[in-house]
């Protein structure tokens, strides 16, 4: 045991005989659950030492294809080569065993524990952690240094901010002796600049012979640093690319199975009268957080303002205010010349009735009640309007009439009123809720994460809906954690940080860089 | 618990519990059997003793009807996630509103009146018993379970206390309040078959039968034809996205526990307008608590209620005559029978569905990835 531990912590950088010809190699998986075909057929090869990415649309079956490498589910058929060496890993101890790591799209950690606390769990040496710690403390020291993964080893998880957990989970794998690293979707919730460290780390690793098997939907970062490229679609490998030959147009086609528009026609227009004003709102949390600070801003008809910001920087807080499922504590919001302040009722139903709706960030706990049809959730919130009742009856014939409408109008799929939401896709269902607060004839839109685990083909089209409602004059106020996605929609975009709006720009001005610095409260403009 | 979505609803609401059902049935016959009877014969007796013999099926449908009312009042509050255990207090103090509107107006009042008030006292009282514990769920957040439970306590007690020392009959040993005039009360349909000719076994069935197939149907229309109904399955399936619609949370489940104590504060007509005809101590001899098992099982659908209401109906009717017919099978025995089927159709309700979908997807199953 002993020499194998002393192996693990010096020998890091993994030199492989040269005539080893793939690090992974993946062969015919196929893993159903119950109807669902997750992975079929599927062939993976992963030279050593490579960063090797994977792209496909929410539900392609990456997850599957990399729980199975790691141990998590057993596939219905097919073969695990490692090193050109047939293994059977059937549980993760056995595939940590052989040297491969995952960091997963949650992360696995105790919040109350410290980074080293975190990083020996379950790998705590002797009975007694003292000697076990410093063991660990070495050798951890050794890992950062080498691969530039800076951390504080004495924190508390909870008090370090997502990119330094995210690296925890890196220091975690690499401790135990990964040399294949798995990383499921890992810049989801990272800025910009986290995301670069992120790269940095992963070019590092690589240089040293770790191999990378990289997930995501970001086209750009699969171009930016990946050595090859597999696409998945349908639970099907269906594209395998060198990066270098390859474009985001190519992938984002093989993705989808046909031609995607990437890029947005903004309609250039005039913008009408104020119908919004925001004016010194702060905001305190249940449990006494101050997370919006004096917030101000106002927003034009046919005008998209956009609200760039790391995720729980009081973006979530301000949508729920402006659209009445928070009260308001204390500043004023005018709504189409009428004023509201904290004392005054303020609430969903208000919000509706003053032409405020609300694609909510979360469409699944908020946006829908997910057992219900799709004409029961195509009248949520509204289902108090003449048009769908009468007398405190509804009317379904006239519910159903309109859903019909609007499934075909909108491109819900599939086309039926009469299938729980729930078993629709997370674009699809974004495109309902979507579609229901457009036809409120709402004269404002509040709209936060629109294109949240929606697949390429759906995010297309909501952008385009959201378009020709700006063409329409409606005002748009757009939350969202993608900066090119703020950048490209956005007539304006003000950036937020703990609760305050720490700069505004001009689209056309923005740069990714300068909105990033002012998302992670560098830089005040 | 939720339903699977891989199997067709037939066999998840139609199949499964039959099979439930059968499995229930089947473990009853194995202690019938381990106590030296023949199961066979047992079921036979139970059937008869449900739907054959002279009265049975009149006994049957009055239990029923008391059944119907308590699964009624737990499906409504569970459509709004509400777990409302407090049925059996609401029926009783449902009887307290029955008892008072009969000692106090029968006397000057006419009788038709009386029990039309009487049925409104019942669903007053049952709703007041109902909204106290929606109220402190509401505003206070105090847990609906809980206070439900300690509501049937204290149900129990203050009708201890009444009809022991302030409305029993004076004079009286037993107690209960004195009989309400005759005339009123809901006129049991064994009498009203023999103004219209007709000769029918005595009973105890009468007019509450209609009162809560009406009410069911009333029910349906309520939860899934009403913008309130639409409001409470929202708040059911989702708070969040309830708050999101501007569905107001608390004024929504005070208002369903009015209603869901209302339903259960009928049983009080059943039992006190149609048979009675006085109020007495532990008239509801836990037709509350076994709503929830009719109301699991019946999968809190009107509908599926009725069905699983017949079934305790006859159940309970059946498991008398077994009392009756066997030495060696006695109350508890029937009691043990009652438990093994709401431990097979409610508690493992969802036991057989991983067997169901494997079979089902071996012979219907198709892997295409559409
Ligand atoms: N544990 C599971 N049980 C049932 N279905 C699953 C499970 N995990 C994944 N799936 C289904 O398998 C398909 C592929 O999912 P996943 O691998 O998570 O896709 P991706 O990671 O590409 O978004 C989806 O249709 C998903 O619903
Ligand atoms: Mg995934």
């Amino acid at each position: 045991m002993k020499t194998n531990e002393n192996r693990r912590g010096n020998e890091t950088i993994v030199s492989l005989p040269p005539y080893i010809k793939s690090a992974i190699e993946l062969k015919n998986i196929t893993k159903r659950f119950g109807h669902v075909v997750a992975n079929s057929d599927v062939n993976l090869k992963v030279n050593p030492g490579t960063i090797h990415g994977i792209v496909g649309e929410n539900g392609a079956g990456k997850s599957t294809l990399m729980n199975i490498l790691f141990g998590l589910y057993k596939p219905d058929s097919g073969m695990i080569y490692l090193n050109d060496q047939a293994v059977d890993v059937n549980s993760p101890e056995k595939s940590i065993a052989l040297g491969i790591g995952m960091v997963h799209q949650h992360f696995m950690l105790v919040p109350t524990f410290t980074v080293l606390e975190n990083v020996m769990l379950g790998n705590e040496g002797s009975m007694f952690l003292k000697s076990g710690e410093e063991f660990v403390l070495n050798r951890l020291k050794g890992l950062s240094k080498n691969y530039g993964l800076d951390v504080d080893f004495e924190a508390i998880i909870s008090d370090i901010p997502v990119g330094m957990q995210q690296r925890v989970e890196i220091l975690k794998a690499l401790n135990r002796g990964a040399k294949i690293l798995i990383l499921d979707e890992p810049t989801g919730v990272l800025t910009p600049q986290e995301t670069i460290g992120l790269f940095d780390i992963l070019r590092s690793l690589r240089e040293q012979g770790v191999t990378i098997i990289l997930i995501t939907h970001k086209l750009k970062e699969i171009m930016s640093i990946t050595d090859t490229v597999s696409v998945m679609r349908g639970g099907k490998v269906v594209a395998d690319f060198s990066t270098e030959k390859t474009s985001p147009e190519e992938l984002a086609e093989n993705m989808v199975g046909r031609k995607v528009l990437l890029s947005i026609k903004k309609p250039s227009l005039k913008l009408g009268k104020k119908v919004l004003e925001v004016k010194n709102v702060s905001h305190e949390s249940k449990d006494g957080v101050n997370v919006l600070k004096d917030i101000s801003f106002d927003l034009k008809e046919g005008e998209i303002l956009g609200i760039a910001g790391v995720a729980g920087n009081g973006q979530s807080e301000l949508l729920d205010i402006l659209s009445g499922i928070e009260t308001l504590q204390r500043g004023q919001i005018t709504v189409n010349d009428k004023t509201i302040v904290p004392s005054q009722e303020w609430n969903s139903k208000k919000a509706r009735e003053f032409g405020v709706a609300h694609v909510p960030e979360d469409r699944q706990k908020r946006g829908l009640v997910l057992p219900f049809y799709n004409y029961e959730n195509s009248i949520l919130g509204y289902h108090r309007n003449e048009e769908y009742s009468s007398g405190f009856l509804m009317d379904k014939r006239k519910i159903l009439n309109f859903v019909d409408d609007l499934v075909k109008n909108f491109d819900v799929r599939p086309r039926s009123s009469s299938i729980s939401s729930g078993k629709l896709s997370g674009g699809n269902q974004q495109k309902l809720v979507l579609a229901r607060e457009i036809e409120s004839n709402p004269k404002i839109l509040l709209v936060g994460q629109p294109t949240r685990g929606v697949d390429i083909g759906a995010i297309e089209r909501i952008y385009e809906d959201l378009m020709k409602l700006k063409s329409k004059g409606t005002a748009i106020l757009l939350v969202s954690v993608e900066l090119d996605e703020i950048m490209s929609l956005s007539d304006r975009i003000v950036v937020m940080n703990q609760g305050t709006i720490v700069g505004e720009t001009n689209s056309s001005d923005a740069t990714e860089l300068d909105l990033g610095k002012m998302m992670s409260g560098l830089e005040q403009v | 618990m939720s339903d699977s979505n891989i199997i067709p609803k037939w066999l998840s609401v139609g199949v499964i519990p039959l099979i439930n059902l059968f499995l229930a049935f089947c473990v009853s016959g194995l202690f019938i059997f381990f106590i030296g009877e023949n199961p066979l014969k047992a079921i036979s007796v139970m059937i008869k003793g449900a739907f054959y013999y002279p009265g049975a099926i009149g006994y049957t449908l009055y239990y029923t009807t008391n059944f119907i009312f308590t699964g009624l009042a737990v499906a409504l509050a569970f459509h709004a996630r509400l777990f409302n255990i407090g049925g059996e207090g609401q029926a009783y103090v449902g009887g307290l509103g029955v008892g008072l509107v009969c000692l106090i107006f029968d006397q000057h009042v006419v009788s038709f009146l009386v029990t039309i008030l009487a049925i409104l006292g019942s669903v007053i009282f049952g709703a007041i018993w109902g909204i106290i514990p929606g109220y402190l769920q509401a505003k206070r957040g105090s847990h609906i379970v809980i206070t439900t439970i300690m509501f049937n306590f204290i149900a129990a007690a203050l009708m201890v206390y009444l009809l022991v020392n302030v409305i029993i009959e004076p004079g009286q040993m037993s107690p209960e309040t004195r009989d309400f005039a005759s005339g009123v009360g809901l006129v049991q349909i064994h009498i009203l078959a023999k103004y219209l000719g007709l000769d029918m076994a005595m009973s105890p069935l009468n007019l509450s039968f209609i009162v809560a197939l009406t009410v069911s149907v009333g029910f349906w229309f309520l939860v899934w034809r009403t913008k309130f109904g639409y409001e409470v399955r929202s708040l059911g399936h989702s708070e969040t996205a309830a708050i999101y619609a501007g569905i107001k949370v608390s004024s929504t489940i005070i208002i369903v526990m009015a209603i869901s104590g209302g339903l259960a504060g009928l049983v009080a007509i059943n039992e006190l307008l149609g048979v009675h005809n006085k109020l007495l101590l532990g008239f509801t001899a836990g037709y509350g608590f076994t709503g929830i098992a009719v109301a699991l099982m019946g999968r809190n659908h009107p509908f599926g209620i009725f069905l699983a209401s017949l079934l305790f109906g006859a159940l309970y009717q059946g498991g008398t005559e077994l009392d009756f017919e066997f030495s060696s099978i006695t109350r508890e025995m029937v009691l043990l029978i009652q438990g093994l089927i709401i431990l097979f159709s409610g508690a493992l309700a969802y036991m057989l569905n991983p067997l169901v979908e494997r079979v089902y997807l071996k012979y219907y199953g198709n892997y295409s990835n559409a």
